[in-house]
């Protein structure tokens, strides 16, 4: 009797479906509340070597959820804690500890190294990180996520018949706006919902690996705890996809993929325009497109800085103590405004919202006439 | 038709299942719901007519059952 006889002895899984699992290299991303749940399975399970990237450390406020750690743990790495835990439970595995967060420039050299990646992530910007690394490296990936009482599964890029499945892109092509996500303040969650999510992934992952049943691939699974209900949709592939993954290696660790999630205020035209009016010299709007687009504004004071110059030329804005900052469509200038808050903590920085296109925007007509 | 609403979505229409009166395809589903909720203009979601997404305007049959899916990026 092995530590596996309950699941060899099930019929479809077997010696056969052990082996793999044990061959199996799998990289989970995300210590957390899917992680967690994620990482007992499948070290219990028997994958045979198992990476945890998490660049996070342990708070009080994880213990309802992140069920690897306890009271003593807080504070401490928790790629570090749930290795430690894992690899003291079972001595026929291998833990491999990745204290990082996944960023553009790591993505390739760390999943290129396993065989599947599980997605425990709790951000956007990671989450289309890890899809378009995957989509490069062929690797299948098991994407989970949580919004309050709602979670959400599903089995991404796999091969099959000489084709990759759906991935992440075909469900939603672009990342939300930086104006949909007014502020990063973290929602309420009960335990188990992660709990349920992180473990269906878990054993959707062994279901890849192992050619154990149908796994969710083209499909997206929907979970509701508070109804509780389930809902399950076909994903069709959607061409927009192709075209919004970078095409190689060198394009990817170019690409941004940063959307806001800081604290960036934001005002609209009318807002801006009384506050400079106001308050003429401490108060500077600030153009953040490049100097040759159009239109050029002519019926108010600003001064333009174009976002790729933004950090060497932010000594105009010494004097001001308050900035706003616009561009064409109000995406520029999110990430100008994270930029300038860097540099001047102190002052108060804001993103007009909607930028020159919007229509509450003084130049709106000669957008329209350009 | 009938609607389900997942996540934020259902946040802004303030219920996870409603009935509406059938509209043809998704594109004139998108203008009504932003219409009829504006505050899911700022939101980005997929649109599933019975259990298949939508991706380019696709006709929606009477009595049909559309769903409205948000991404989550809570981990």
């Amino acid at each position: 009797m092995n530590r596996f006889e309950r699941q060899v002895i099930l019929q479809g899984f077997g010696t056969a479906g052990q082996g793999k699992l044990q061959k199996a290299k799998v990289l989970v991303i995300g210590a957390g509340g899917l992680g967690c749940p994620a990482l007992l399975y499948l070290a219990a399970a028997g994958v045979g070597i198992i990476g945890i990237a998490d660049g996070d450390i342990v708070s009080v406020s994880n213990l309802n959820r992140q069920i690897i750690y306890g009271e003593n743990d807080v504070g401490k790495r928790k790629a570090e804690v749930a290795s430690g835990y894992l690899q003291k439970k079972y001595s026929d595995i291998t833990i491999e500890s990745i204290p990082e967060f996944i960023t553009s420039s790591n993505a390739l050299s760390i999943i290129g190294k396993y065989d599947l990646v599980l997605d425990g992530s709790d951000n956007f910007p990671t989450r289309y990180i890890i899809n378009d690394a995957c989509v490069l490296l062929n690797k299948p990936l098991i994407s989970g996520a949580i919004y309050q009482h709602e979670g959400q599964v599903a089995v991404l890029n796999v091969v099959s018949k000489n084709d990759l499945s759906a991935n992440y892109r075909d469900i939603y092509p672009e990342p939300p706006g930086a104006d949909e996500i007014p502020n990063c303040d973290e929602t309420g969650v009960l335990g188990a919902l992660p709990g349920i999510i992180g473990a269906m992934q878990a054993a959707e992952a062994i279901k890849v690996l192992s050619g154990y049943g149908t796994p969710l691939i083209n499909k997206i699974l929907f979970y509701d705890l508070k109804s509780p209900a389930f809902y399950e949709t076909e994903i069709i592939s959607n061409p927009l996809s192709k075209k919004l993954i970078p095409v190689d290696a060198a394009a990817f660790v170019q690409a941004d993929y940063s959307i806001a999630c800081s604290s960036v205020n934001f005002v609209n035209w009318e807002q801006a325009l009384t506050m400079q009016q106001k308050n003429t010299g401490e108060v500077m709007l600030v153009d953040v497109r490049e100097s040759d687009e159009q239109p050029v504004p002519e019926d108010f004071d600003y001064i333009n800085i174009p976002f790729s110059v933004l950090q060497k030329e932010y000594h105009q804005l010494l004097l001001a103590d308050t900035l706003l900052l616009f561009c064409q469509s109000g995406v520029r200038s999110v990430r100008a405004a994270q930029v300038l808050k860097t540099i001047f903590p102190e002052k108060i920085i804001s993103s007009v919202k909607g930028g020159i296109m919007d229509p509450m925007s003084p130049i709106h007509h000669q957008y329209h006439e350009t | 038709m009938k609607i389900l609403a997942f996540g934020i979505v259902a946040e802004k229409t303030g219920a996870k299942e409603f009935a509406c009166e059938d509209i043809p395809d998704s594109d004139s589903l998108y203008l009504w719901l932003r219409n009829t909720y504006p505050e899911l203009r700022k939101i980005k979601f997929s649109i599933a007519i019975n259990r298949k997404l939508a991706q380019v305007n696709t006709k929606i049959d009477d009595g049909s059952e559309v769903a409205l899916l948000p991404p989550f990026s809570g981990g």
